[in-house]
Parts: structure tokens; sequence; C-alpha cells
């Protein structure tokens, strides 16, 4: 670069295009880096606020620095034997621990039982198994924000999508697998569709806000649950869930219990590919964009504005119909009322955590996926409460969404003027 | 003594553009000092190191003999240096009491706002430098140059001594215009100094004690009113001789293109805007729509490319009647729009060169095939405009953003002009360019033109619209007043068509 600088005085500031290159290259390397700076020096940060929260949640520990100044050394060294047993609890309940894995690795070479392996390694695949209906309702929210709308809605498209696809999935007998399964499927996808396109439409032809039609939606989509689960949807015995889904519906497991992970997380990671694909790739997905980005030039280029308000609630919808559907179809096998967690809406954040982008998008629902993952194990042999890891993600959440604190606290530089216009991105 | 303002050796490095090279200015007390320079010169890269929103890579910057670090605007406003730039920073739903207090709240008990002092201050700062302008009024229900005073009260009320203007009559009236050099003298006369950035010739040489000229970067020269002319300051900022009037054969009419026949169309308001239009555009000429913005032009403009709905009348393109047809029909039709508002309604700022260069046609071949987006055609097509368009940017994967104001102009014009078409409305399409890009797009229309395109000019410049119309339509509260062969027309002639005296007073005035 240093060589490319000085001008002869008449030249003009243009460049070649090798040079064009070499500055992109810079720019892209400079600004992936920074991308990934704030997100990763944020998690780093709210784990270690979320150390303070657990020391507080430990009588034993408060008591200790009651007597601080009689024994210091109790307190301290409490404080990190919690510390260090929550955290490390949390690591091996994400991901599995490494010493039972290499144990198990060695039984199986030694006796071809595979139990061991699949114990070891059911940690992990549990993490994806909660990864994946955050990458499906991250992409829905996503997607609305690249076409400039807030799909509050996730919730409720994804509480429909599981409805549809669970009563396909049990009221429709004798189809072969590979019928029945992408049928189930489609059955959330088009519920998605349809509870994501009256708000749509709704603000195409009146302009209507989104937020309101959305949130209105989820409450009817809960309403509607509880009727049918509680009615036509309900079990013979008259349980407020719905029947088992036959089998041939299942989105199949990848391997024998106890691993719950099914192809639903492969279905989530081809998903992130075709919305990538979609949006920056396709002649939609740059209407959608442009319509989101400024709807006054997209109107004066020609683009049908309404038209593509509707398509891209839509799709939203479709996505976090999809999530619902996965819900059902790879884990719970039958639907009840409490089957999602509260899913759309944490995708809001998963949605802003990544910047609107699918890979973003997957990065931070693979990140909760785990922690919520390795929670529960925190929660039951270092006796911190699950909380504590809500506390941890709603930190992250915080610090992505004001970077300026993390830029403060680890003095990192502001990224230059120019380069401040290119990553213009986190806020709409 | 030493002069007011220094600035030494002041050098600023972007990625792949050497925006300020060594450059050294100097202010003096009760001076105005005009800034010239193409776009993408570094003027407003300077300035902005000044007020404190850039840092130097090298150089300083003294006042008053003693050097001065600068990290902020608010540093800058400390040192009594304030900035009006070309985009009004005004919160349109606030009051100017509002606008004017924000960032340097004045409250009571240290928690209540004290709008009643600053009120005041405001009454008091407008009768010194003759600034009218009401403290109560909402922003948004001023007019430009009213807004434009409320932007140097706000730099009067935070005790600046050092004013910088970033071309502050870009968006003013001929009358406006008038009324904002009476201001600039006032605030010399009053003890203040001035640094206004700008590529109008004429305002210059009018209003400037000293001009300065960049171009790349570096200074060029500093002169005064007195040894330089349009020509000479020209031939500084571009490098060359400059043809500041446009080569024209004369026009060769053909068939009607646009046929707009008693056209009404009514404002946001659901007033009418355009009030009885009609007129005809020929293959092969320019006509020019001259007048006072806010007379109906954005309006009428607005219903001819589809954006705005047509009340009453028929609006006919090639024989066909397009009134009322969604913005995309008329593009397929073979029309153009260059829009008055390129930041709003011309680009998206946050997509890159090459998306921008396609904004219109992307879903056409060669740039899509189906519904799939084809990156080499895209890119290509992108690398050729960049060049054939002369825009100055280091790559076209930059955002629009990062350009300059007239090479975002030229992204556009290169957009329209490289798709066949039969007619072209261009909507001041010169508004905030320096000279070698007016002269640039000026040539261009004529081009066009003389290729046998229909093209409809609206501008409230009435040099352009002289230099460039063979016909000339005045509009005047949404009506033409009249419409002249270009040969015909004087500038007094216009200027009281547009002020509303039709012709028949006129010929009683001059007598």
């Amino acid at each position: 670069m240093a060589s490319k600088q000085t001008n002869p005085p008449e030249t003009d500031q243009k460049l070649e295009a090798d040079t064009q290159t070499e500055v992109i290259r810079q720019m892209a390397i400079r600004r992936g880096v920074r991308a990934l700076a704030v997100p990763a020096l944020a998690v780093f940060t709210a784990l270690i606020i979320g150390a303070v929260f657990i020391t507080f949640s430990s009588q034993e520990v408060l008591a200790a620095w009651g007597a601080f100044l009689q024994n210091p050394i109790k307190a301290l060294s409490l404080t990190w034997i919690l510390i260090r047993d929550s955290y490390l609890a949390l690591f091996v309940g994400a991901f599995g621990s490494p010493t039972q894995m290499i144990d198990a690795y060695h039984k199986w070479q030694i006796s071809g039982d595979t139990r061991p392996l699949l114990e070891a390694f059911r940690p992990f695949s549990e993490s994806l198994v909660i990864s994946t209906p955050y990458i499906f309702a991250g992409l829905a929210v996503a997607l609305g924000f690249q076409g400039g709308l807030f799909n509050i809605g996730a919730e409720g498209q994804l509480f429909v999508g599981g409805l549809a696809s669970a009563y396909v999935g049990y009221a429709i007998k004798d189809l072969p697998f590979f019928v029945h399964m992408p049928l189930a499927l489609l059955a959330g996808i088009l519920a998605g569709v349809v509870w994501g396109a009256i708000p749509g439409f709704l603000k195409a032809r009146t302009g209507a806000h989104e937020v309101i039609n959305t949130i209105m939606m989820n409450w009817i989509a809960f309403r509607l649950t509880d009727f049918l689960l509680t009615g036509p949807m309900a079990r013979p015995d008259g349980l407020p869930i719905t029947p088992e889904i036959r089998p041939t519906a299942y989105l199949p497991a990848l391997f024998p219990r106890p691993m719950r992970v099914h192809v639903g997380f492969f279905i989530a990671l081809g998903v992130a590919i075709l919305v990538y694909w979609l949006l920056w790739k396709t002649t939609l997905g740059m209407e959608i964009r442009m319509v989101g980005a400024n709807p006054h030039a997209a109107r004066t280029a020609g683009v049908r504005t309404s038209w593509i308000l509707v398509i891209t609630m839509a799709m939203s919808g479709a996505l976090a119909g999809l999530a619902g559907a996965n819900q059902i179809l790879g884990v719970d096998h039958r639907l009840a009322r409490a089957f999602s967690t509260g899913y759309g809406f944490d995708s809001i954040a998963l949605a802003l955590l990544g910047n609107s982008h699918p890979l973003g998008v997957v990065l931070a629902s693979l990140l909760f996926g785990f922690l919520r993952g390795g929670a529960a194990r925190m929660q039951s042999v270092a006796g911190v409460p699950v909380e504590i890891i809500r506390i941890v993600q709603g930190i992250v959440i915080v610090f992505v969404a004001a970077p300026a604190i993390i830029r403060g606290i680890y003095r990192l530089k502001k990224p230059s003027e120019k380069e401040a216009i290119l990553m213009g991105g986190w806020a709409k | 003594m030493p002069p007011l303002l220094e600035l030494r050796q002041i050098t600023k490095q972007f990625p792949g553009v050497l925006a300020n090279d060594h450059i050294d200015l100097t202010l003096n007390e009760g001076e105005i000092l005009a800034l010239l320079g193409e776009n993408g010169a570094g003027k407003t890269t300077l300035m902005n190191i000044l007020y404190g929103l850039y840092s130097p890579d090298e150089g300083e910057i003294s006042l008053r003999g003693k050097r001065v670090i600068i990290q902020s605007p608010r540093d800058a406003i400390d040192q009594g240096i304030g900035m009006v730039h070309q985009h009004f920073m005004l919160i349109p739903v606030f009051t100017v009491t509002e606008n004017v207090m924000l960032g340097v709240e004045t409250t009571r008990a240290g928690v209540f706002l004290d709008r009643q002092l600053t009120s005041q201050r405001i009454k008091e700062i407008s009768d010194q430098f003759n600034l009218q302008v009401d403290p109560e009024a909402t922003v948004e229900n001023l007019s430009v140059g009213a807004q434009q005073r409320v932007e140097i009260i706000k730099i009067l009320y935070r005790e600046a001594d050092i004013l910088i203007l970033d071309e502050p009559t870009a968006v003013l009236t001929p009358q406006e215009v008038e009324e904002f050099f009476r201001i600039i003298r006032t605030l010399v006369e009053k003890g203040k100094s001035i640094i206004f950035i700008t590529h109008k010739l004429n305002e210059v040489l009018a209003i400037a004690d000293r001009i300065m000229v960049l171009r790349a970067g570096k200074v060029v020269g500093t002169t005064t009113p007195s040894e330089s002319s349009k020509a000479s300051l020209a031939n500084m900022m571009v490098g060359r001789e400059v043809f500041l009037t446009v080569d024209k054969p004369p026009a060769k009419p053909g068939q009607v293109v646009l046929d707009v026949n008693d056209l009404h169309v009514l404002d946001d308001r659901k007033l009418p805007a355009v009030n009885g239009v009609s007129f005809q555009v020929r293959e092969g000429e320019v006509v020019g729509v001259a007048g006072v913005q806010g007379n109906g032009q954005t309006e009428l403009v607005e219903a001819l490319t589809g954006l705005r709905p047509v009340s009453d009348g028929m609006i006919k393109v090639m024989g066909k009647e397009f009134s009322n047809f969604p913005p995309r029909q008329m593009l397929e039709a073979g029309a153009a729009h260059v829009p008055e508002d390129r930041q709003l309604d011309g680009l998206i700022l946050s997509m890159t060169v090459s998306e921008n260069l396609v904004l219109n046609t992307y879903y056409k071949e060669p740039f899509a095939r189906g519904i799939t987006l084809q990156k080499t055609a895209i890119e290509q097509a992108a690398i050729e405009r960049v060049e054939e368009f002369d825009i100055r940017t280091p790559s076209i994967y930059m955002p629009v953003s990062t350009l300059s104001g007239g090479n975002q102009q030229k992204v556009i014009v290169a957009r329209e002009f490289s798709r066949p078409i039969k007619l072209l409305i261009a909507s001041q399409p010169t508004r905030g360019l320096d000279v070698g890009s007016i002269e640039y797009i000026h040539n261009r229309i004529i081009q066009k033109r003389n290729e046998g395109c229909a093209i409809l000019l609206v501008s409230s410049e009435l040099d352009e619209i002289m230099s460039l119309s063979d016909r000339i339509a005045v509009m005047f509260k949404g009506k033409i007043m009249a419409i002249l062969p270009a040969e015909e027309a004087t500038r007094e002639h216009l200027g009281l068509l547009m002020a509303g005296i039709t012709d028949i007073e006129t010929e009683r005035v001059a007598t």
C-alpha cells in the first residue's frame, strides 16, 4: 500500500484495478477482525460479570465474605472454587467432558460398545439441538430486519408452525417417510407464511406498523393453541397435548439415543445458506434490501415496495414457522403448550447480535445454544441458578447493542471515520 | 500580529486517497476566505479537520499564534470555531430554541430545561446580527433560508469567532442568496471571521476577500476577486481551460415524446400544486422549466415519473397514455429520471457504488438471469461506468455514502445515461456540484439531446436553464407563465415571469 501513496500532481485520486482489490482486501480484513472483536470481548466481559452474580448467588460464599476480615483466604478461595466449578460445569454441560470422551473412545475400541461414546458426546448434541430453533427464528427476524421490518411475531409464527406440522404429523396415516416428513415441514412453513403475511399485508395496505400487528398475532396464536389443545387437537384422554406424531413424520435423529441431535440442525444450516443466497445473489433479495435501506429510492427505482413488504414478512414467517416445526418433528414429537421457551423473542436479540447476517445469526445461535446447554449442568453440579446464564446472555446483548461500552473498557480504537460509515450496520 | 487562524502542513490520508497534502491556510481577523475546489479536492476534509471531526496525520493548527489541538467538535467549539454543514443538522420536529440549545442545554436547578433563557439569547443574537427567526417555530415548518439562519445562530450562540460554512448557498433561491450575503457582511462587521466552501464562482467573486483554490488535496493558489475571473478560477480548480458555456448546435426537434395536457397534481397537503399545466417535449430538444423552488416543479416531476398520482389531465409518452402508471413502467418505456434529492430518492447510501449503478436495471439482462444476479456483469459495467463518467472512488465496493456529493450525482447520471433512453427528466441535476462536474454533466445532456433524446430540465439555476435549453417554460404557483424560445429569453424577462409578472404587465413596466 505504502508505495502507491504518492500520486504525481496531475493524476487524480482514482485507483487502478489491482490496487482496488488490495484496498478492499485490507478493509475487509480489518472490518472482519473488528466485527468479531466486539462480540468476542462482549462475551468475555459478560462472563466476568456473570461470575460476580454467581458469587452473590451462593450463601456460603457470601457468608465467607461477611467474615472477610477474620479469614480473607477462605473468602477468596471459596469464591475462586465456586466460579471455577461453575464455569467448568458450564463448559462440560455445553460441550461434554474431554476426559469422558477419550475414555469412551477407548472403551469403544476395546469392546465395540457405543453407549459410553454416545453418553460422552450427549452434551454437545444437546447444545446443537437447543441451537437449531434459534437459528431458524434468528434468520426469520434477521430477514425481516434486512427488509426494514421488525418481526416481533416470530414466537406466534413458531407456534402456528408447530401446530400445523403436529397436525400433519399425527393425523395423516400410512404415508412413507419421504413424503410425510416433508409434508409436515411444509405445513409448518405455510402456517408461518400466513401468520407473517397478514401483518405484512396490513402494513402494505394501510401503513399499520408491523410491531403492533405481529405482537397481536402472537396473542392470537397462543390462544389458538390453547383452544386447539383443549379441544380438537387434544389427546383422547383429555390431556392438553397433541397425540404423538407418527414416526414417518419425524425429523430423523442422526445418532441413537441418548443423542438427540437431528437432521433439523443441518436443515437449519442449509436454510442459512439459502437466506444468504437469497439476499445477496438474487434480484428479489436485492429488492428486499433496497426497501429495507431506503424505501424512497427503492420506489423511485421502480421497486413495488408494497409487494416486497408482504413477501418479506411472509418469508420471515415461513422461517419462524420452520422453527416451530423443527421442535415438534425433531425433538418433542408432540405439541404441548410449553413447547417453546421463548425462542421467538430471544431470536430478536440473536438477529441483532448477528448483525442481521445469516452467518452472524448462526454463530450467535450457537453461542446462545451452547450457553443454554451448559446452564442446566451448572445448576445441578455447582448449585448456581440457571438464570445466571440468562443474565450473561442479556449482558452480551447490551454490550453488542452499545459497542462503545466495550470499546471504552478495552480502549479499542474507534473505527476510522470512513470505516465507520462502512461498518454502519448495527443500528438501522 | 499573528493571523487569527493558521493551518500548517495539514495532511490527511484515507485508504487509497490522499485527501489533504501538506496544506497551509491562513485566516485573518474579519476576513471572508473562500475555499474553492472541485468535489474531492479536499475542502470538506480540511474543514472537518479544523472542526475536530477528523484528526490530521501531520500538521498543526494555531489560533492567534498559539498551537491548539482539536480532537472533537467540542474542542473546536471551545476554541471559538463553529461549522454549518451543507446538509443541515437540525431536528425537524424540535423548535428553533430546542435545536439551538441541543448539547449545551441551559437548566434551572440543574434538571429542568430553561427554554426561556435560550429564547432570550436567540432574540439578542437575532437582533445583533440581523438574523430574523422565530425561536418558537418548529424547524420543519421553516423555509430553507430560515433553517440556515438557525444553523448560524447555533454557532453564534456557542460564541464562535470563526464560522465555517460548507456550501451555504447550495439550497438557497436567488433572493435568499442576496439575504445570505447581507448576513455575512453583518457578521464580519461585528468582528467575526468566515471561511466558506463553495463551487459557485460568481458568488466567490461577489463576496470573498481572499480565495484559496484546492485541487487533488493540494493548494493550487491564493488570490483575490480583483485579481481573478470566473475563467481563471475555473482553470485553477480543474487544471485546464474550462468552457463555462456549452457548445450547442441548433436543435432539430423530431416527434413529440412527452405530451402533458392540462395536468393537475395535488401536493402532500392535498392542495393543488400543479394547476393545469400543458406542454410538449420533442425528440432532440431540451425544454427547461425555470422557477423558484416551491412553485409546483417537484410535484410535476413526481407526477411525470409515476411517484405521485395525477388528479386531472393527461400524460402521454410516445403517444401512449402514462398517467398514474407505476415508476417501473415509465422506466421500461425509456424514461430516465435524475431526481432532485439524490440522497433520498436517487441513491441507497448504504449500498455500494456498483449496486447503485444498477439500482433500476438489476433485474434485467445482463445483470440478472432469471432471479439470480450476475455479479461479474454488474462489476464489469460498474468499472466501465466509473471510468467513463470519471467517478472518483477508491473502489466500486465502497458504500456510495463515502463519495462526495458531486461523485454521488455522477453515479446517478452514469446509471441513467447508460441505458437507451428516449426521455430524460432531470431535476436540479447539478445541485451542489463543482465546476468540472457541472461542465461534464451539461455536455452529457447536450450530447443526449443531439442523439435525439427528449429532455425536460427542471432547475432553479437560471444560468443552467439558459445555457442548456432550447425552449424555456417558467412555472409560478403551479401554472406555466410562458414558454419562450431560448434565444428570445433574457434574464430580466425570466426573472419577472418567475416572480409571477406576466408579459402584459412586463410591457407596462418596460415603458
